[in-house]
């Protein structure tokens, strides 16, 4: 597949890569699956509500008793590791929350699922509709070169865009230039390239929420002649955005493109408690991919189930960054590089036909 | 005319789950909601091409199991973003034990 490849890869959603994926099968392809028995299945389903309250309630709990901390502080040395442990709750805990509840399964009563969504879409600024479907799209082409929207690193690696982000600077650069953009009546190609016709006021609407908000709270800041206010809504994103970039990055980066099995282009890695509650257990990535539909606090059991047909998960996040920083550095001088994940005997083979003997000669 | 097909038995299906049922090139997705009553329709999402088959069935709800659409199984009815489209739902009953599903009139 790697051989018939141009050799620089087209990203945009309309351009010539999403084209081909589209003559070539790629799109909407069918993706391999663990076989699991449908009576197990349907227990991993399973939708509670109970997990998800105790989670809610300790991470907006949380945020309400450092906010409280962080202005009582504010002016202090002490307000900055308030702000540090606030920052991370807002800026990189709303992603897998915005993530989880899109999907609609961090709580079995719908309303608490779109009331969360609704706070951590705000929280990590993404449109509620546009992120919903473009997410759609990432989950039925993942890492589908001019298909997927949320490829977080693409090839050649941009490593100075990298480093930005893990201060959130370009993702609030194009958030903010978005919502002003949505929030104006405009949608863009891309995006009209993955949300219906019929969503897409939805997405006008939510941008002129939002900007109300902002504007207040910059009044505010103005009218007090404070940062604090923005402190607490908006730059939080900014300074609080290291942990979900830390984590994110692992899910697919120096893995493979364009392949239509998941073990191949997504990565399991297993993580302190403290990340896996701020990540809400995204870290079992490829059992993610391959079930959507296994809530969150069921992803253990399901990686349990699994792991047999699975490549072994990266026993660390230090260890995940070891294989993939000179991934990345590779990538520069050879974009068709990748980490190829190795499986066990145990597991079914890939499916060469999709990914064979050029894809794995770029991996070596 | 109408053709009455026998898809399954009433007791291949748990109650509250959903089974797949191809015939002559189409593929249809029959329920047994929890009060024990048999449902039918279109066995692919309207959104994408996947079999609904392997969903979740939540009371009167399947839910897709790649993007986690939702329809309301009695009625077709798409219940919200990413399914915009109604299901097609088919006449069922039962009869000596088998689930036979209305397929053409």
């Amino acid at each position: 597949m790697d051989a018939a490849l141009p050799a620089s890869r087209d990203y945009s959603l309309v351009g010539r890569d999403s084209q081909r994926a589209v003559e070539t099968g790629l799109a909407a392809a069918e993706w391999y699956h663990t076989d699991v028995p449908r009576k197990a299945m349907k227990e991993l389903m399973k939708r509670e509500d109970g997990p998800a309250i105790r989670d809610t309630a300790i991470w907006l709990g949380s945020m309400v008793v450092l906010a409280g901390l962080g202005i009582l502080l504010w002016g202090t040395v002490w307000c900055i590791p308030v702000f540090l442990a606030y920052g991370v709750l807002y800026g990189s805990a709303s992603d897998s929350r915005w993530h989880e509840c899109g999907h609609g399964t961090a709580f079995k009563t719908r309303w608490m699922n779109d009331a969360v969504y609704q706070i951590a879409c705000f929280m990590i600024m993404r449109n509620p509709v546009t992120w919903r479907w473009s997410h759609a799209r990432h989950h039925t082409d993942t890492v589908i070169v001019g298909r997927d929207p949320e490829i977080a690193v693409m090839r050649p690696p941009d490593l100075v865009r990298l480093i930005l982000n893990v201060f959130g600077i370009l993702d609030v650069w194009h958030a903010v230039a978005d919502m002003l953009r949505n929030a104006a009546g405009f949608v863009s190609a891309g995006e009209k390239s993955f949300i219906p016709a019929q969503e897409q006021h939805k997405a006008v609407r939510f941008a002129r929420i939002w900007l109300a908000i902002y504007a207040v709270v910059i009044a505010l800041a103005v009218y007090t002649g404070s940062l604090l206010p923005l402190m607490l809504v908006g730059l939080p994103r900014l300074y609080g955005a290291w942990h979900h970039v830390l984590t994110g990055l692992l899910q697919h980066g120096g893995l493979a493109d364009n392949v239509i099995d998941h073990r191949l282009n997504s990565r399991t890695v297993l993580m302190n408690p403290v990340s896996r509650f701020i990540y809400w257990n995204m870290n079992y990535h490829v059992e993610h991919h391959m079930f959507p539909m296994v809530p969150y606090h069921a992803l253990p059991r399901l990686h349990a189930m699994i792991r047999h047909d699975l490549p072994a998960p990266n026993p660390s996040i230090l260890d995940g960054y070891r294989e993939m920083i000179p991934a990345f550095l590779r990538q520069l001088r050879n974009e068709d590089y990748y980490l190829r994940r190795e499986l066990p005997l145990t597991a079914k083979p890939y499916r060469e036909e999709f990914h064979g003997e050029d894809a794995r000669a770029a991996a070596e | 005319m109408s053709d009455w097909i026998e898809a399954c038995t009433a007791d291949a299906i748990d109650e509250e789950d959903v089974m797949r049922f191809d015939h002559e090139g189409r593929t249809f997705a029959i329920y047994r909601s929890p009060d024990d009553e048999f449902f039918a329709t279109d066995g692919l999402c309207t959104h994408e091409h996947i079999h609904l088959a392997d969903g979740l069935v939540m009371d009167d709800i399947i839910e897709c199991p790649k993007h986690n659409g939702r329809f309301n199984y009695k009625t077709g009815q798409a219940k919200g973003a990413p399914v915009c489209v109604n299901l097609k739902t088919y006449p069922v009953k039962v009869e000596a034990g088998k689930v036979l599903i209305q397929l053409a009139s």
